[in-house]
């Protein structure tokens, strides 16, 4: 039986960990590949990198830091943010990404979606989802949360599985930075109607959350940033705490 | 030197990459001489069998592939790798593989679970070998196909709604179905052993 994923997610600008990273035993707490090693060493599961910068300078910084970050790390690495067409997809497997994340250029580009994995295998495209619910409904948003659509959610989670995606990354805007909570609902929903594996984003704040998502949601992995960075809480209590619910964890 | 045999499958640079963190010296390559002539040969592979045999076969690999199996020289398929060293496979019309084990390569059968099989799973002996300490580690796997075989070249195994075969071997020929590349320090230990194993000649256990 598959374990059930601890997924730790670091936005990166220029080269660098955006959010202050807080372990005491690191000597550049800004530094994506020392930071990478120190989950490793936590036990995390697979790691999530968003490239929040907007220039394509900065992108090819993204591709170097996928080369740094594989040199050393061992396990899964999905790379989101700023990915336009095959060719970014192309250059950040080759960096040694194992999965890429595609967002608004999913939306205004459904056919990437397509094209990639027809290319590179649909195990390694990944569609990120930013979700809010507005008058009942819930709707996907686009350039991080900016840009509102009013496309449904659940459908668009249907759509994109049926165009190739293999994985999908689920964050909920409403319970983003609360940490009271992934949204349950949300996940139980758009896990109802695809059939491939759901990272749920969004609401972690203590290591119940994880436990409740896992249980009522059937998820198969559960992203946070702060809460790990922060040092609130570590990979192994939620693992622990995870375990002790009888969720099968590694 | 290990020969990581380059056919222009996905990622076999993650592949490498753990090579070179843990010292151990390899070339990624498809001359014949090369991979003829090394201390052990890595088969990668990512994305089908049938494409990946073609391939083999444009290069004229097929045949070495098969020389460096019987000439005793350790071979190690990962992933897809590990698949093509079978007698078969299902994916895409029935295709032939190498037939360095027997067996043929099947889809993972509908028990209701999320297909490819995506993610970490737990394994256990199936029967004793260098690599026990796999047993109860989990380790990181991408595939919608398995490799149905006897049970007397079965190392290890994983549970998804069937037993799947995680570690074969046939004397010399040794296949991994995971990817110990991205397997955390349990799929750095697995390559280590196979190192020891090829410095040791140990392949006796089955």
């Amino acid at each position: 039986m598959l374990a059930k994923r601890i997924i730790p997610c670091l936005d990166v600008d220029d080269g660098r960990v955006k959010k202050g990273v807080n372990f005491v035993n690191l000597t550049d707490v800004g530094d994506p590949t020392e930071i990478s090693a120190e989950y490793q060493r936590q036990g995390a599961d697979e790691l999530v990198f968003l490239d929040i910068t907007a220039t394509n300078e900065h992108r090819k910084t993204m591709a170097d830091i996928v080369e740094s970050v594989s040199s050393q790390v061992f396990m899964p690495l999905t790379i989101g943010g700023g990915v336009h067409d095959v060719a970014d997809i192309q250059r950040l497997l080759k960096a040694g990404a194992d999965k890429v994340a595609i967002n608004s250029a999913a939306v205004s580009d459904p056919e990437l979606i397509t094209k990639g994995a027809e290319k590179f295998g649909n195990q390694c495209i990944v569609v990120a989802i930013d979700v809010q619910k507005t008058a009942g409904k819930y709707l996907v948003h686009t350039h991080g949360g900016k840009k509102a659509t009013d496309i449904d959610a659940i459908e668009w989670a249907k759509e994109v599985v049926k165009r190739g995606a293999g994985e999908l990354l689920i964050t909920s805007m409403d319970k983003d930075g609360t940490k009271n909570g992934f949204d349950i609902e949300l996940y139980q929903a758009i896990n109802k109607v695809v059939n491939v594996p759901i990272i749920a984003s969004g609401g972690a704040g203590k290591v119940e959350d994880f436990t409740e998502v896992f249980e009522k949601a059937d998820v198969d992995g559960a992203l946070a940033a702060s809460v790990f960075h922060f040092g609130e809480l570590s990979i192994n209590d939620v693992k622990q705490a995870v375990r002790k619910a009888g969720v099968v964890v590694r | 030197m290990f020969a990581i045999v380059d056919y222009d499958t996905g990622n076999t640079r993650n592949l490498m990459k753990a090579f070179n963190y843990l010292g151990i010296d390899n070339e990624l390559t498809d001359d014949k001489e090369k991979i003829l002539q090394a201390e052990a040969v890595i088969l990668p592979g990512v994305g089908a069998f049938k494409a990946a045999m073609a391939e083999l076969e444009k290069r004229n690999l097929v045949n070495t592939l098969k020389k460096v199996a019987t000439n005793k020289t350790p071979i190690l398929g990962i992933c897809l790798g590990m698949q093509l060293l079978f007698d078969s496979s299902q994916e895409y019309g029935l295709t032939n593989g190498l037939g360095l084990i027997t067996g043929s390569v099947e889809q993972i059968p509908d028990t209701g679970l999320k297909i490819p099989q995506m993610g970490w799973n737990q394994n256990r002996i199936i029967q004793n070998s260098p690599f026990d300490d796999i047993n109860g580690q989990f380790t990181y796997f991408v595939h919608s196909y398995y490799a149905n075989c006897d049970r007397r070249n079965i190392i290890s195994a994983v549970d998804y709604g069937i037993s799947i075969p995680s570690i074969v071997q046939n004397k010399n020929v040794i296949g991994m179905q995971f990817h110990p590349e991205k397997s955390g320090s349990v799929g750095l230990e697995l390559l280590k052993t196979f190192q020891k194993m090829v410095k040791t000649n140990d392949f006796s256990s089955n």
